[in-house]
């Protein structure tokens, strides 16, 4: 081995090989190339699914500007649902999401502790979480199906709120269920030991210690929970909404939960495929309010999990 | 409730000395007068809640059977006289209001959602897989977070907006860029419904590569391979299974969507491929089972049975859209439980 | 099991939000000073948008009532209407001997028609189609089982497009079963058409599609699709879908506008249908794109 002062190696391809063992050779450098290229490919790959997104997102936007005001979400439809606004149909969304919450977080909930502090490892829990991971795999028409089976006819609940929301309700309960599930398990054993040790019983334990630090992981899945509620169609187009209803613009309790009501979703379809005449930018503000509306949701989501990994001291 | 009494000797972390709870009076002190919702679990009782997360516990099972028996109950008659096994599932003939002879079969439903699953997991897959790598592997801090917001967003566009995007944009750009007859078709439904896969692929193979031990990289680094080659070499075999669950949930997302494919299909009862070069007509326009039943429910009448106990011809068309339903539920159940035993059969190796 | 399941949470949502709304038709609701009743219209797809547009209307007339509408199609309608779930029924068709022997089995009324209105079917191309007129022989080579027709250039005309793109309806709407009937001779469908969801899905995808032929309520007509003037017979004079020939009965695809209630109606549905037949609710449906009936025809 030549000591580095000695002038031109004879084993490096130039002179600062020589100066430094550890440059680059040519098959390092190789190599780093083949990895820039690969962070580049995959980098594009990831923008691919990204841009098309927001290119998409930016142009629904520009073509319903014409009808985005205020008064679009405040208003009734007028003039034969060719103007106005979308009111009756946000009212009737927060309806079916607000009932169908009320229904799926208690159960969802509970379902998440049994299935993170009670479940033992065996084949009966493995069952139970089967049957989540399939109650979320189940397409949202054969969820429709069942709703117009149980809910509509069964239960004789016709086509209403009540049965539209129950349909909704079951269809979401495994967002609740995992991330009320993932948001316990993130809660340390030995917090629970602690306070088992103390003499605590199993259920003050929970009510104490485990549910206080899950909290915020547990409202992120409600959050989710809402707006996966308030963007499906299929599953409340056969249980319970209508097509149009009139109601006074501004008024926050239109609907009684026997009635039927209007969706953003369903009515975004209807808009589509239905209104004549329809000015050109009513199915885009239609489709930014509904996309805005989950949103918001989805951005609380995200915002509250963010805030929550920040302030975790375990 | 019989589970109940199973598990009532607990507990998976029964490790500690306290025992099976229950018996233990629930703490005053610590809790009163902290919110409405905190003082309602006070005054229940602890056998009460335990036995309310027990019931709730096993709502999951009670709701997957009873989704089953519902579809079933209104699918059943049909099952009974009208079915024909064969003509059902290798007939095209899908012609359940005509007045010349009724014919329920539903293979072109059927190579419909075929074709539009296979083209959505040609966009899904490789650009589903290529993010999840990028984020796990070759991302900094900053751009990983961005990244999964947004493509948490992606997820969050309902179904029916996406059907919107297929009509207003993907169907004209399909026209123009590729001079189809027409916007509406299986390719338009591919790319939507691609795209709203992706987030489930991607979440799913992300969590799988970062399961494989960091060993494994710092080894295969050591030994001198590229980022690229610990990519191929290492994690994309010892991930494997995880990747092919996330395949499989994707496809189970894509044989499912309903309101996207409603719009962007075109809805024509027919089967993409024939023998003419390409065999595989991505331009046609299709139909799919969910599709089918998301159209036609609305009017098809529920109509009672007669005297007699049989239903009449007519009362065919609504049964049969539940036992389309039957047999999505029966595929869907398939694909998830596939990928379920695949990720599970991964934890049992490690 | 089930039945309790479903019913529990109804007592507590009822509890909570009882107070929320209006009542079933005709009942006014007690706990409110202005009582608020609402009549639910459901049924043909053809006729949802008039319907829409008659309630929005009546509410300026009548603030305290409140019409409820949906769609789902003719036999939807006609069907919740023998099971009294809904006081007008709204049907592009007829009603037939069966539903309205169910009817009267159900609930012991027998169902009345008001006809309310007339719409034409319109056959649609896009506008720079060359075609100007089509008999129902050519349609039924378009469309029905066993038909020829693929190409434009069978039919002599040189579109943008050779291949003929069907747009058709899904397979139990009334525009669909119409259609069948009256150009089909009740013959079935050639399969691979595509079965549009509404009325104006159609006409946006002709109006999209330079080779696509369709056919809708002559309501929907947009700047970007023309009308096919239609000849029932070879030979024969073809019509435009015009509010003259229409109303003339010359144009061959014409057809009423019903609508259905359970006996002599009552109340708020029977002021409301009485509106619908007086000039002003005849001017909505000038309006709506379809045809009025004459004065003093309605029922």
């Amino acid at each position: 081995m030549s000591p580095p002062e000695a002038g031109p190696s004879t084993l490096g391809s130039g002179p600062d090989r020589a100066a430094n063992l550890f440059a680059a050779t040519d098959l390092t450098r190789r190599k780093l190339r083949a990895q820039r290229i690969a962070k580049y490919a995959f980098g594009a790959m990831a923008a691919a699914i990204v841009l098309p997104l927001l290119l998409i997102l930016a142009y629904l936007l520009v073509r319903a500007w014409p009808m985005l005001s205020w008064g679009f979400i405040t208003e009734v439809p007028a003039n034969f649902m060719r103007g106005g606004g979308v009111w009756p149909a946000l009212v009737g969304t927060l309806y079916l999401v607000t009932f169908s919450l009320l229904v799926a977080a208690p159960i969802g909930v509970l379902a998440g502790i049994y299935l993170n502090e009670f479940a033992r490892d065996n084949w009966f829990t493995r069952a139970v979480n089967l049957a989540v991971i399939n109650l979320a795999g189940v397409p949202s028409i054969v969820h429709a199906l069942f709703g117009v089976g149980a809910f509509v006819i069964f239960a004789g609940l016709g086509k209403s709120i009540l049965a539209a929301s129950l349909t909704l309700a079951i269809m979401t309960l495994p967002v609740i269920i995992v991330s009320t599930k993932e948001a316990l398990n993130a809660v340390p054993m030995a917090f629970r030991q602690a306070c088992w040790n103390l003499g605590a019983s199993r259920w003050q334990v929970i009510r104490t210690i485990v549910l206080p630090n899950s909290i915020s992981g547990i409202l992120t899945g409600l959050i989710l929970q809402v707006s996966r509620a308030a963007g499906d169609t299929a599953p409340i187009m056969f249980t319970g909404v209508v097509f149009y209803m009139a109601v006074e613009p501004g008024t926050l309790l239109p609907y009684s939960p026997t009635d039927q009501c209007m969706a953003l979703a369903y009515h975004l379809y209807t808009v589509t495929t239905q209104v004549q005449d329809a000015p050109e930018a009513l199915p885009y503000a239609t489709a930014v309010v509904l996309i805005g509306f989950v949103f918001v949701f989805n951005s609380a989501a995200i915002i509250l999990r963010t805030r929550l990994r920040a302030k975790k001291k375990w | 409730m019989k589970p109940e009494e199973a598990m009532r000797p607990d507990s998976q972390p029964a490790q500690d000395a306290s025992g099976p709870g229950g018996a233990a009076p629930p703490g005053r002190r610590r809790t009163a007068g902290r919110g409405p919702i905190r003082r309602l679990f006070h005054s229940l009782s602890e056998r009460t809640i335990v036995s309310l997360i027990y019931l709730c516990g096993i709502s999951a099972i009670v709701f997957v059977f009873s989704i089953f028996y519902f579809i079933f109950r209104e699918g059943a008659p049909f099952l009974r006289d009208g079915f024909d096994f064969q003509k059902f599932f290798f007939s095209i003939n899908w012609m359940p209001t005509s007045e010349v002879e009724r014919s329920y079969g539903i293979l072109a439903l059927i190579f419909g959602t075929g074709a539009v699953t296979l083209l959505a997991m040609v966009v899904a897959v490789p650009f589903g897989l290529g993010t999840a790598v990028f984020i796990a592997e070759f991302c900094g801090r900053r751009t990983r977070e961005a990244l999964k917001i947004l493509i948490e967003l992606l997820a969050a566009i309902p179904s029916v907006a996406w059907g919107f995007i297929g009509m207003v944009v993907m169907g004209p750009l399909i026209v123009r860029v590729t001079g189809a007859d027409v916007g509406a078709n299986a390719l338009n439904a591919g790319i939507i419904v691609g795209l709203m896969s992706v987030p489930i692929i991607v979440s799913i193979a992300e969590d799988a590569i970062r399961a494989v031990p960091d060993d494994y990289r710092a080894a295969a680094e050591a030994l001198g391979a590229t980022r690229w080659q610990v990519v191929y070499k290492v994690i994309f075999p010892a991930a494997k299974s995880g990747l092919l669950a996330a395949v499989l949930l994707g496809v189970g997302r894509a044989v499912g969507e309903t309101m996207a494919v409603l719009m962007a299909t075109g809805n024509a009862v027919n089967i993409p491929a024939d023998g003419r070069f390409p065999f595989f007509h991505a331009l046609d326009s299709v139909s799919t089972l969910t599709a089918t039943i998301a159209s036609e429910l609305g009017e098809a009448p529920r109509i009672g049975a007669l005297p007699d106990g049989s239903y009449p011809p007519a009362a065919h068309h609504y049964q049969s859209l539940f036992v389309i339903g039957i047999a999505l539920f029966v595929i869907t159940f398939a694909v998830n439980l596939t990928a379920d035993l695949v990720v599970k059969g991964i934890r049992k190796q490690r | 099991m089930g039945r309790l399941a479903a019913r529990l949470p109804l007592v507590g949502l009822l509890a909570a939000f009882g107070c929320g709304g209006g009542s079933s038709s005709g009942k006014p609701n007690a706990g409110k000073p202005a009582p608020r009743t609402v009549v639910r219209n459901t049924g043909s797809d053809t006729m949802v948008n008039l319907a829409q547009m008659w309630a929005e209307e009546y509410r300026r007339i009548s603030p305290n009532a409140s019409v409820e509408v949906s769609g789902g199609g003719s036999g939807v309608g006609i069907r919740d209407l023998a099971q009294g779930i809904v006081d007008i029924a709204n049907a592009s068709r007829e009603i037939t001997a069966s539903e309205k022997a169910q009817a009267l089995k159900n609930t012991g009324k027998t169902p009345q028609e008001w006809i309310v209105g007339y719409d034409a079917i319109a056959i649609y191309v896009h506008r720079d189609n060359p075609v100007q007129e089509i008999t129902f022989e050519q349609l039924a080579g378009i469309f029905g089982k066993g038909g020829t027709i693929e190409r434009w250039s069978q039919l002599g005309a040189a579109a943008e497009k050779d291949r003929i793109i069907r747009a058709s309806r899904m397979n139990n709407s009334g525009t669909y079963v119409y259609f069948r009937e009256h150009v089909l001779a009740k013959q079935d469908f050639k399969l691979g058409a595509l079965g549009m969801s509404g009325s104006k899905e159609v006409v946006e995808l002709v109006g999209h599609t330079p080779g696509a032929i369709g056919y809708s309520g002559m309501g929907y007509k947009t700047a970007a699709v023309k009308f096919v003037s239609v000849a029932a017979k070879a030979g024969a004079p073809a019509y435009a879908p015009t509010f003259e020939n229409v109303r003339d009965k010359k144009y061959p695809l014409a057809r009423s506008l019903n609508m259905y209630t359970l006996g002599e109606p009552q109340g708020e549905t029977r002021k409301y249908l009485d509106w619908i037949l007086s000039p002003a609710g005849q001017a909505v449906v000038r309006q709506a794109g379809y045809i009025p009936v004459a004065a003093g025809q309605g029922q």
